[in-house]
């Protein structure tokens, strides 16, 4: 279980602090799948990367299975058992797909074994594994490696900041399908920043960051209908204003 | 013919396919031919009039490979040789050579191998070259290699070259001199540490209708190490080339890229792009995010950089 207290994180902005994530406590069960949404600029990505360490947490703290992870860094917390698939992944000269996932795999992995990964995110294995992970591909074919090297491990807590940026909506549909395998029938613990509504009807438990803070968090049942509109009045994505919800912070 | 432990570690080192005294091969050890053998198809014969070899390669040559690696234990020492290659028409061949210094000694310790290749119409050529120092010693290492190509009608032509580590200094120049319809690839691979210095010049001249190159350089700079690369693409005919130089800068290193495109035909089409920057955070951090500490992960993005 990911658990999170009271997460802060300042910035200095022309001599002053900026608070961009303010107090946010959320959980994330075994095996749950968690959708974090919101409005551009809420703090959505910045709260993943406070979870992977990428950021330094102001304040607050953050427990794997009861293990406070707060004081660890990248690596650290990626060995504790966080996967973490970046928003816009890095290129890499020289390097092939095949051994950017043997990497993050942690071990030489047999072909079919690469192929299935590439296969899995819409990707032929035979015209891309041995291709370098450089500005010769795609934003959307970069991103799609990307969220491969998350799915060549086994993880505690799969951390995807909107993997379906980038990707066309034939991968994109394939992509869905994926999380909800990963969900349904590995079980696994995911926690995914999106918009997508295909992806946030998906999840068990829907948290709506606005302004750096919990707008709501609630069930998909209890928050769906205000995020889209169904059967009330949804001011929840408009940027101003209260969230519409009448649904608390839910920390569990 | 036994080679001593010196000796077989360096040949591991430079030649990556692994050397063999069997088929065409010449070993140059401490300024002399120590073994060398012919095939069928290429003949290598000493110079008379000075250090070096001939190297005959027929048209009959299919995929064979040709080894010529220099080993120098010997500290004080500065050997000059001068290689020629002659590889006819249609012929495909790989030429292995590179060199090692061994230098436990407090003496500079010096080669400059000075080769030359005549490749005939249609012929295809991979040359690979590495560079290498070791030893205990003070002494500097230094590697000079002058390497010139003149390309028949149609020829292809892939110069791989690696210093690897361990070479104080080196200044290397090539010349190319293209037919029409050939081809050349060049991949310059070099990584610089400590207080070492690496020069490159190198010189493209594009003299036949339809020739094109590619040329490739890769370099890392560690410590308080200077490079300087100075690529030329001079488009005399109709022709395509593309230069690109990438560097990672590292500690208190300085890296010069000059990229030069010089068109002297209006169908001369010539790019050139160069790069010069530390390693890349979000590289890092997606390693790290893998479980690499920053150590493994730099040494990881190095390997394949210049991989």
């Amino acid at each position: 279980m990911l658990k999170v207290c009271n997460l802060t994180y300042e910035v200095m902005e022309s001599g002053k602090k900026v608070t961009i994530v303010k107090d946010i406590s959320f959980t994330v069960d075994d095996g749950e799948m968690l959708v974090i949404t919101g409005p551009n600029g809420g703090g959505k990505s910045t709260v993943a990367k406070l979870l992977m360490g990428v950021l330094p947490a102001a304040e607050g703290k953050i427990f794997l299975d009861g293990k406070d992870i707060t004081g660890m860094n990248v690596d650290e917390r990626a060995n504790a058992g966080i996967g973490y698939a970046f928003q816009q992944p890095p290129v890499f000269k020289g390097m092939t797909i095949r051994r950017l996932l043997n990497l993050a795999a942690g071990k030489e992995l047999p072909e079919h074994i690469c192929c299935g990964l590439l296969s899995s995110v819409g990707m032929c294995a035979g015209e891309y594994l041995d291709r370098e992970v450089d500005a010769s591909l795609s934003g959307g074919e970069r991103k799609r490696v990307e969220i491969a090297t998350v799915l060549a491990k086994k993880h505690k807590v799969c951390i995807f900041d909107e993997p379906e940026a980038g990707i066309d909506l034939w991968s994109f549909s394939m992509l869905v399908d994926e999380f909800g395998k990963i969900h349904r029938e590995k079980k696994e613990t995911l926690l995914l920043i999106s918009h997508q509504e295909k992806i946030i009807r998906m999840a068990d438990r829907i948290l709506v960051i606005r302004n750096g803070a919990v707008d709501a968090c609630g069930s998909a049942k209890e928050i769906l209908p205000a995020l889209f509109g169904e059967g009330r009045e949804c001011t929840c994505m408009n940027g101003k204003g209260g969230s519409g919800y009448g649904i608390g912070c839910g920390n569990k | 013919m036994e080679l001593d432990a010196v000796t077989n570690n360096i040949l591991k080192e430079i030649d990556a396919d692994g050397f063999e005294q069997e088929g065409a091969y010449n070993l140059r050890y401490n300024g002399q031919a120590l073994c060398h053998g012919d095939s069928e198809h290429i003949k290598i014969k000493r110079k008379e009039d000075k250090e070096g070899v001939d190297v005959y390669i027929s048209g009959e040559t299919k995929g064979e490979q040709v080894h010529i690696p220099v080993v120098i234990s010997k500290s004080g020492m500065a050997d000059v040789v001068y290689n020629d290659f002659y590889i006819e028409e249609g012929a495909d061949v790989v030429i292995v050579a590179g060199c090692g210094i061994h230098n436990s000694g407090c003496n500079e310790t010096r080669h400059d191998g000075v080769h030359a290749f005549h490749v005939g119409k249609n012929a295809k050529v991979v040359y690979e070259e590495k560079h290498y120092g070791e030893g205990e010693g003070t002494g500097a290492n230094i590697l000079n290699p002058v390497t010139e190509i003149f390309l028949g009608e149609g020829a292809v032509f892939t110069l791989d070259t690696a210093q690897i580590r361990g070479v104080d200094s080196t200044d290397r120049r090539t010349d190319v001199d293209m037919g029409p319809g050939s081809r050349l690839f060049v991949m310059e691979k070099l990584m610089t540490h400590g207080g070492q210095s690496a020069v490159s010049n190198m010189e493209v001249r594009m003299n036949g209708n339809g020739s094109s190159a590619q040329i490739v350089s890769r370099s890392v700079a560690k410590g308080t190490s200077r490079q300087t690369f100075h690529p030329n693409a001079v488009g005399n005919a109709l022709c395509k080339a593309h230069i690109q130089c990438d560097s990672i800068i590292m500690d208190e290193a300085w890296v010069c890229s000059i990229p030069e495109i010089d068109a002297r035909n209006i169908d001369a089409q010539i790019i050139h792009e160069a790069a010069i920057g530390r390693i890349n955070t979000e590289q890092l951090l997606k390693l790290r995010s893998f479980g690499m500490t920053e150590e493994e992960a730099e040494a990881v993005i190095i390997d394949s950089f210049l991989r």
